[in-house]
């Protein structure tokens, strides 16, 4: 293990990013610390949101892509050819800018994943399903209709039942990707606070549109133009002092 | 231009356009017609044809009279067997095509392969399924030579149905899925087929009402003039209601006294073959109305 | 962490299934290439017997003469002659009834128009023939004086009823695929509705429209039954469309049954099985390259 003052749980290292022969990311290398929260923001297209979707291997699903670099995970570079994505991706759960339920019970949206990663008992299994929910603040919501289609939720819910999912595969780290862009203020609040519970057990990487939520909520925060990181920083440091003028322009409103 | 010769000329252009949609009305009303001027011609003929009689008898009086019971039998069959060798080859192809398969030559020359093998005359299926199964194979004039046959002839529409049913899911499924961790063939299997489901079923189902009416292929596969008895085997040759049709209505000396067998017969395939395909169309509107994303 | 020994053995689990979903995809390529060795297999041992000149070119049809004689030219012809008839009545038919349904028709008729379409898809062949033979044959020998109505014309009319779903869904498919912003533009321009869908939507749409009428009469060409019924079965070039016509695939329907087992005939009618195939096959080709070349430049010849 290197000794760094600071236990840095996901860090990438020059990694480039192709879409085909276009360059989407260059050069991009950030350390993600532990337990904290880091706030990814920049205008539409900057890449801030393909950088997140490397970090658990989902542009492996996208035909033509290549990626370049490293991203270690835990000192393991995860893009390595013995690396199983499927293990990366119960270690890295995922929160999509749409609530995306499965047409399927509340429950069995709740079980799906972790019986398949092999746990079968189901006293087991109810005490997963009631701790995830519990930890996403909706158990008090639906213990009552667990049964019932996820679907009949609202947004709000359904975006934290896709929470409390993620949360039932026990993972290291959340990426977030504009987890509230589709979602009411209220429900905004809720996840915004839930967040701030869940850091404590829990490393989570969120891109957002919104620049006073990544203001309110990360401790770090990186600022991405055109496929580069501008400047991360402390977020306090960005909001009030950015080193960067690029960095000023974009949280002041001068474009983006 | 002034007043006058734009009047005109719009009176002109809107002239045309009143030709026009005429002329796309009357093609629809005509096309409407022949379809219910045939169903209207059976359904009047066979109506008095078929009883109970016909539909649970044996022929008799050499193919005279009597009913037609052994040939709904072969049909149904012959049709079963279809849909079992079609459908999971169908939907195994339809699965690689838009789950795995990434853009390249493989896929390309799977897809022609998928649209030349739609396009086969059917009666070139019959010659491959006498030329393959019935020879080759030895399996000799048989329900298992014809149902491979039929199999082989929907294969593509079922392939098609799949395939479009599979394109439906939401992308957004199967990222759900796979960023929880859990496997592509568990995504697959698990989330992306139940969802494709309904569509897949309509497919088959619109596969299996043309099975059920296809001629060509059965005549030198399956088909049999007259049996006496049911078959006791797939190794049996069977009646089938199309064949049925074909023969009465062509051979023999009987022709005209048989005519009332021959309308009750149409009219028993019709209402088989697109009964079925009524299901198919009710149960797609439906699951579309019913759609949960 | 898990071991590596099981994670290695999933992700092998995972390519076997691909690999075998592959090959199960690869299978329509394999029965396509199968059916063509068996057509070749009983179908090539008549060319030890006449040229391939003779067969395809060879004016007389008597395979159960002695000598037999074995040119298929009066099936080809047949077979073209029924399918440039039926599709004079099928391709305007199923065109304006594809504009109807993709620009004109209210949602509800539109609604009944496709199902009608889908259900005359559905009609069995034989159904097709049968009707032929018991009412439109009679119709046209009693009308204009025949010695038979089952002819040309007859079975013209009836190919024509079996092309017309093709021609006319995959030409609403290929009209509904032209944007919306294209009709606007045309509008906004001050053209009428006539005018946006002959000049801006149908061009658009061409490629598709093509399509449409190669597929429809690859269907008209391949089918059997309805020409085995109707067509009259003369195998001689006919002279007019109320001639009685013999073409190839009503020939292999009729005489397989009664052709000996691997005779010159059996081989006649296998070799004809294989024209059949390389027209249709040739069709739906030439179909599937003017689609894919649209997939690929868009609507660039507009």
């Amino acid at each position: 293990m290197v000794t760094v003052e600071k236990d840095f749980i996901i860090r990438t290292k020059n990694v480039d990013f192709f879409y085909g022969a276009f360059r989407a990311l260059s050069g991009i290398t950030m350390n993600f610390e532990k337990n904290k929260v880091t706030a990814l923001i920049g205008p539409s297209g900057c890449g801030k949101s393909t950088l997140l979707r490397l970090l658990n291997r989902m542009n492996d699903l996208i035909d033509g892509t290549r990626v370049e670099g490293e991203i270690l995970f835990e000192g393991r570079n995860i893009y390595a050819p013995e690396v199983d994505p499927v293990e990366i991706r119960q270690r890295i759960g995922m929160v999509f800018q749409k609530p995306n339920p499965f047409p399927k019970s509340i429950f069995n949206n709740m079980t799906y994943a972790p019986k398949l990663a092999g746990i079968r008992d189901s006293g087991e299994i109810n005490a997963l399903v009631e701790e995830s929910l519990k930890q996403a603040v909706l158990w008090d919501e639906v213990k009552d209709i667990l049964a019932k289609s996820a679907m009949t939720l609202s947004g709000g819910q359904q975006q934290r039942l896709c929470i409390a999912r993620a949360l039932a595969m026990k993972p290291d780290v959340i990426l977030m990707d504009e987890p509230t862009s589709a979602l009411d203020p209220i429900s905004t609040a809720k996840i915004e606070e839930l967040i701030d519970t869940l850091k404590k057990h829990y490393t989570i990487i969120i891109v957002t549109h919104n620049m006073q939520q990544a203001a309110r909520i990360s401790e770090y925060t990186g600022f991405f133009y055109l496929g580069k990181v501008i400047e991360f920083n402390g977020t306090e440091k960005i909001f009030t002092n950015p080193d960067m003028k690029q960095t000023e322009d974009y949280i002041t409103g001068r474009f983006g | 231009m002034n007043g006058k010769t734009f009047e005109s000329s719009m009176r002109s252009r809107y002239f045309k356009q009143r030709l026009f949609f005429g002329a796309v009305r009357l093609s629809a009303l005509v096309i409407t017609l022949a379809l219910l001027g045939i169903l209207a011609y059976i359904l009047d003929n066979g109506f008095r044809a078929v009883t109970w009689e016909f539909i649970t008898q044996p022929p008799t009086d050499s193919m005279t009279k009597g009913g037609i019971m052994p040939a709904i039998v072969g049909t149904l069959y012959l049709t079963v067997g279809a849909i079992l060798v079609a459908l999971p080859l169908g939907v195994v192809s339809a699965i690689f095509l838009t789950e795995y398969a990434k853009q390249g030559a493989l896929t390309r020359i799977i897809r022609i392969g998928v649209n030349c093998l739609a396009g086969v005359p059917s009666v070139v299926f019959g010659l491959f399924g006498l030329g393959f199964f019935v020879v080759f194979l030895k399996f000799g004039s048989s329900i298992l030579a014809g149902a491979l046959t039929l199999g082989i002839l929907i294969l593509p529409t079922i392939i098609g149905a799949a395939e479009e049913a599979l394109k439906a899911v939401p992308q957004t499924f199967r990222e759900a899925s796979l960023a929880l961790g859990v496997s592509k063939w568990n995504t697959i299997f698990r989330i992306v087929l139940p969802s494709a489901l309904p569509g897949i079923l309509t497919g088959a189902i619109l596969g299996v009402g043309r099975a059920a009416g296809e001629t060509a292929p059965i005549m030198f596969t399956a088909a049999a003039f007259f049996t006496a008895v049911l078959p006791k085997s797939i190794f049996d040759e069977v009646m089938a209601l199309p064949y049925h049709i074909y023969v009465l209505a062509t051979a023999g000396t009987h022709i005209e006294e048989t005519r009332p067998l021959q309308y009750g017969t149409v009219l028993v395939l019709i209402a088989l073959v697109l009964g079925i395909d009524l299901i198919a169309i009710i149960m797609r509107s439906m699951f579309r109305r019913n759609k949960r994303w | 962490m898990k071991t590596r020994k099981n994670i290695l053995t999933k992700r092998t689990e995972e390519i076997a299934i691909r690999n075998l979903f592959g090959f199960f995809a690869f299978l329509s390529v394999l029965l396509l290439g199968l059916i063509l060795v068996f057509l070749f297999r009983e179908g090539l041992p008549l060319f030890k017997q006449i040229s391939v000149a003779d067969f395809l070119f060879g004016t007389a049809w008597y395979p159960t003469y002695d000598p037999p004689e074995y040119g298929i030219w009066p099936l080809i012809v047949g077979s073209l002659v029924v399918t440039f008839f039926a599709c004079l009545i099928a391709v305007p038919l199923g065109f304006l009834s594809a504009v109807y349904i993709a620009e004109i028709a209210p949602a509800g008729i539109k609604e009944i128009l496709k199902s009608v379409i889908e259900l005359l898809a559905g009609l069995p062949s034989v159904v097709l023939g049968f009707f032929g033979m018991v009412i439109v044959g009679p119709w046209l020998q009693e009308t204009f004086d025949l010695p038979t109505g089952l002819n040309i014309a007859n079975a013209a009319v009836m190919l024509a009823i079996m092309a017309i779903p093709t021609i006319s869904s995959l030409s609403e498919d290929a009209l509904y695929a032209v944007p919306r912003e294209f009709k606007e533009a045309s509008y906004a321009l001050g053209a009428t509705r006539y005018e946006t869908i002959i000049r801006v939507v149908v061009p658009a749409a061409l490629s598709g429209i093509s399509t449409a009428v190669i597929l429809g009469m690859a269907r008209a060409i391949g089918e059997t039954m309805v020409v085995l019924m109707v067509a009259g079965g003369a195998a001689a070039v006919p002279g007019g469309i109320f001639d009685a016509v013999r073409p190839m695939t009503a020939s292999i329907a009729a005489e397989m049954g009664e052709a000996p087992f691997r005779s010159g005939h059996y081989h006649a009618l296998f070799a004809t099985g294989i024209v059949l195939f390389v027209i249709t096959l040739a069709f739906n080709l030439i179909a599937d390259t003017i689609s894919n070349r649209f997939r690929e430049t868009g609507s660039g010849t507009l």
